[in-house]
């Protein structure tokens, strides 16, 4: 198992877990980060900058150190 | 009176609904146990008088943003006779929890689901009525941007003004409650909505993938950015010098004959204090609307999301986030729309640090200063050396800036940011945005700047015996009294009095200087060429540089931040960092045998 900061882009995952307190849950959830959802990293930002992921229907942008909290399996 | 709460997710379009339907009747309003301004209107709907209000976009009622804070507070301790809520059609799988969320407090709502446009092109359609009713509330498609279905929105809305609707006191215990929404969303959403196998975002990708390149992104940004400064500021400047020509014409043709048989210190008073201070607010409304008519488009298009996907690495160290660089890079034309810009940023702390470090960027008013003073005090090919170092030293303070107050102004809001679709502002939008930060300005920063322009007036003309900023004036006192201060950083008193012109505004500091060496041009820049080593002159232009940027940048600080204490601590802290960097380089320069 791996974490979302570890996908390349252009790659599938599937979200297995989410490690964060409520604050941040709460966030990720209703963008629409929730266990079992697919997600693609479309591109990452030069310089260690943040990555931008596409669950279903919605584009989303989030730094390295939020990306870490989200473990993925890559089937 | 009734009242209409307008709800939704951020970049749905609530807003745009809002504009179309109180038209320019909106005003900025206060409301109890809430600290940001809000957007209300008073319409006439279905034989009531409404008041419909304009809430931030959130994503969740139970969320811990500020955003999110601020609706529910707003709902714990305002009555709402009905809920409007606003959401992307074409996002609703994951949106229709907001509607669930309202519905649970037990308010009447109606669901409109906007971007029809869209949804359509995506080829998403909706069984609405039976969407209506698994929710058990009216939902209804319409276009804000376009206005279609608008009309129909509102006349649903009155149809339902009377309804038994909760106390803020039983939402407050409704809040308390949760879940049990994900599950119902779902359904619903399964059963309702129907999905092509593949949406058509082909034109953003494809945009995007030049935009967003991992090379090509940032020189495009750090371009784009150029040409809408260029745009602001070529267009702005002689709109600028317009209003100016004609305020003076005014004043020359009109009231100076008018006021020829008053007495001398009344006349003064009337043109030298209360029609400058008019005069220095007016000076503002061109680069506010044509800096609000380019923000419109970047916001509105998408960009400024990418903009700060862009630049967010650099940004993170200083504690700020990429929304908060271009504001910054646009402060270096004008503080003060800059300063206004940051509403986009949704977390107050983020928002204070950047609104701190603003006023340190070197705008085009602080330029006019600099420009004459290199002119008077260096050779032509020292000059743009002299600019590019000032420049050097803008950035290096608002950096400094940062690091230090990263820590007292620490966000905790985690940076995740949608990324929606590219859109086309229409021109409607556009010129409803300007027209309402102009009016904002104008009633809440007018008073402060025309009573800021008397005092300095009062300061430079009493006792009226002397002639006006001598040294025996109260503001030559001043710089009398202060010069244990100011001697060890090389300005004298005849620039101190100068230095509390600049106050006002730093475009009337070169006046300023005329008045008080009573000289002009060629000759002024003589004598002050001999009077003063190139020394004084660039301890004088840091110290300029970096003290407070101008009285209406000093109360758009206070409107914006709604804090006496944070303008003062701007305020401070920027005298203070002047008068260290000015010592500084006094000091070492002299203690170099300059």
């Amino acid at each position: 198992m791996s974490d979302l900061s570890q996908l390349q882009p252009g790659a599938y995952a599937v979200i297995c877990g989410i490690d964060a307190d409520e604050s941040l849950f709460q966030r990720l959830a209703a963008l629409g980060f929730r266990i079992g959802k697919k997600i693609e990293v479309i591109r990452r930002a030069s310089f260690n900058g943040p990555l931008h992921v596409r669950i279903g229907t919605t584009d989303i942008i989030l730094r390295i150190t939020e990306a870490r909290r989200i473990q993925i399996s890559q089937q | 009176m009734k009242r209409i709460a307008l709800l939704g997710m951020p970049n749905t379009g609530k807003s745009t609904f809002f504009n179309r339907v109180s038209g320019a009747s909106a005003r900025v309003g206060n409301w109890p146990g809430i600290t940001v301004d809000l957007m209300a209107a008073k319409l006439l709907l279905g034989g009531h008088i409404v008041e419909i209000i304009d809430l931030p976009g959130i994503y969740d009622l139970h969320g811990f943003s500020d955003d999110e804070s601020v609706v529910r507070h707003f709902l714990e301790n305002n009555d709402v006779d009905l809920a409007v809520i606003v959401l992307n059609g074409s996002q609703i799988d994951r949106q229709l929890s907001l509607a669930l969320q309202v519905r649970a407090l037990g308010l009447p709502c109606i669901l409109l689901l906007n971007m029809s446009d869209e949804a359509k092109k995506s080829g998403i359609t909706f069984n609405l009525p039976g969407m209506q009713q698994q929710l058990q509330m009216p939902v209804m498609q319409i276009s804000a941007k376009h206005g279609n279905g608008c009309a129909e929105a509102l006349k649903e809305a009155a149809r339902h003004l009377a309804e038994k609707h909760p106390s803020p006191a039983d939402i407050r215990e409704q809040l308390k409650n949760d879940d049990t929404i994900e599950n119902q969303m779902e359904a619903i959403v399964k059963s309702t909505v129907h999905y092509p196998a593949q949406l058509d975002d082909v034109v953003t990708s494809r945009i995007d993938r030049v935009l967003l390149h991992p090379w090509l992104g940032l020189p495009l940004f750090f371009a784009a950015m150029y040409l809408l400064f260029q745009f602001i500021f070529t267009l702005g400047t002689p709109l600028q010098e317009g209003i100016a020509w004609a305020l003076d014409l005014f004043r020359a043709d009109v009231l100076e004959p008018l006021l020829q048989p008053a007495p001398g210190w009344f006349s003064g008073l009337m043109l030298d204090g209360i029609y400058n201070g008019i005069g220095t607010v007016a000076a503002f409304i061109p680069i506010i609307v044509l800096f609000f008519l380019v923000m419109t488009m970047v916001e509105d298009s998408g960009y400024l999301s990418r903009a700060a996907f862009l630049v967010d690495a650099l940004m993170a160290k200083m504690g700020l986030d990429g929304r908060g660089f271009v504001m910054m890079l646009m402060g270096f034309g004008c503080n003060v729309p800059a300063l206004m810009g940051t509403r986009v940023m949704r977390s107050r702390n983020m928002r204070l640090l950047t609104m701190l470090v603003i006023p340190l960027s070197l705008c085009s008013a602080r330029l006019q200063v600099f420009l004459f003073m290199t002119a008077t005090l260096f050779t032509p090919k020292q000059a743009p050396l002299v600019l590019f170092s000032l420049y050097m030293v803008s950035f290096a303070t608002i950096f400094l800036t940062a690091v230090i107050y990263k820590g007292r102004y620490s966000s905790t809001e985690p940076f995740i940011l949608e990324l929606p679709p590219y859109r086309f502002p229409t021109p409607r939008q556009i010129w409803l945005r300007g027209w309402q930060e102009v009016r904002h300005f104008l009633t809440r920063a007018s008073k402060f700047i025309i009573i800021g322009v008397l005092l300095v007036w009062a300061l430079t003309n009493f006792p009226s015996d002397v002639p006006a900023a001598s040294a025996g004036t109260i503001a030559g006192m001043i710089g009398t009294w202060l010069a244990p201060v100011l001697n060890p950083v090389g300005i004298d008193g005849q620039l101190a009095i100068a230095l509390i012109f600049g106050f006002v505004a730093k475009e009337i500091v070169v006046g300023a200087l005329a008045v008080i060496y009573g000289l002009q041009g060629d000759a002024l820049m003589q004598v002050m060429a001999t009077k003063l080593d190139w020394v004084q002159g660039m301890s004088f232009m840091l110290f300029t540089l970096i003290y407070t940027p101008c009285l209406s940048t000093i109360a758009t600080l206070k409107n914006e931040s709604k804090s006496i204490g944070f303008m003062m601590l701007s305020l401070l802290w920027s005298l203070g960092l002047a008068w260290v960097v000015s010592f500084v380089f006094y000091q070492t320069a002299r203690a170099l045998g300059y």
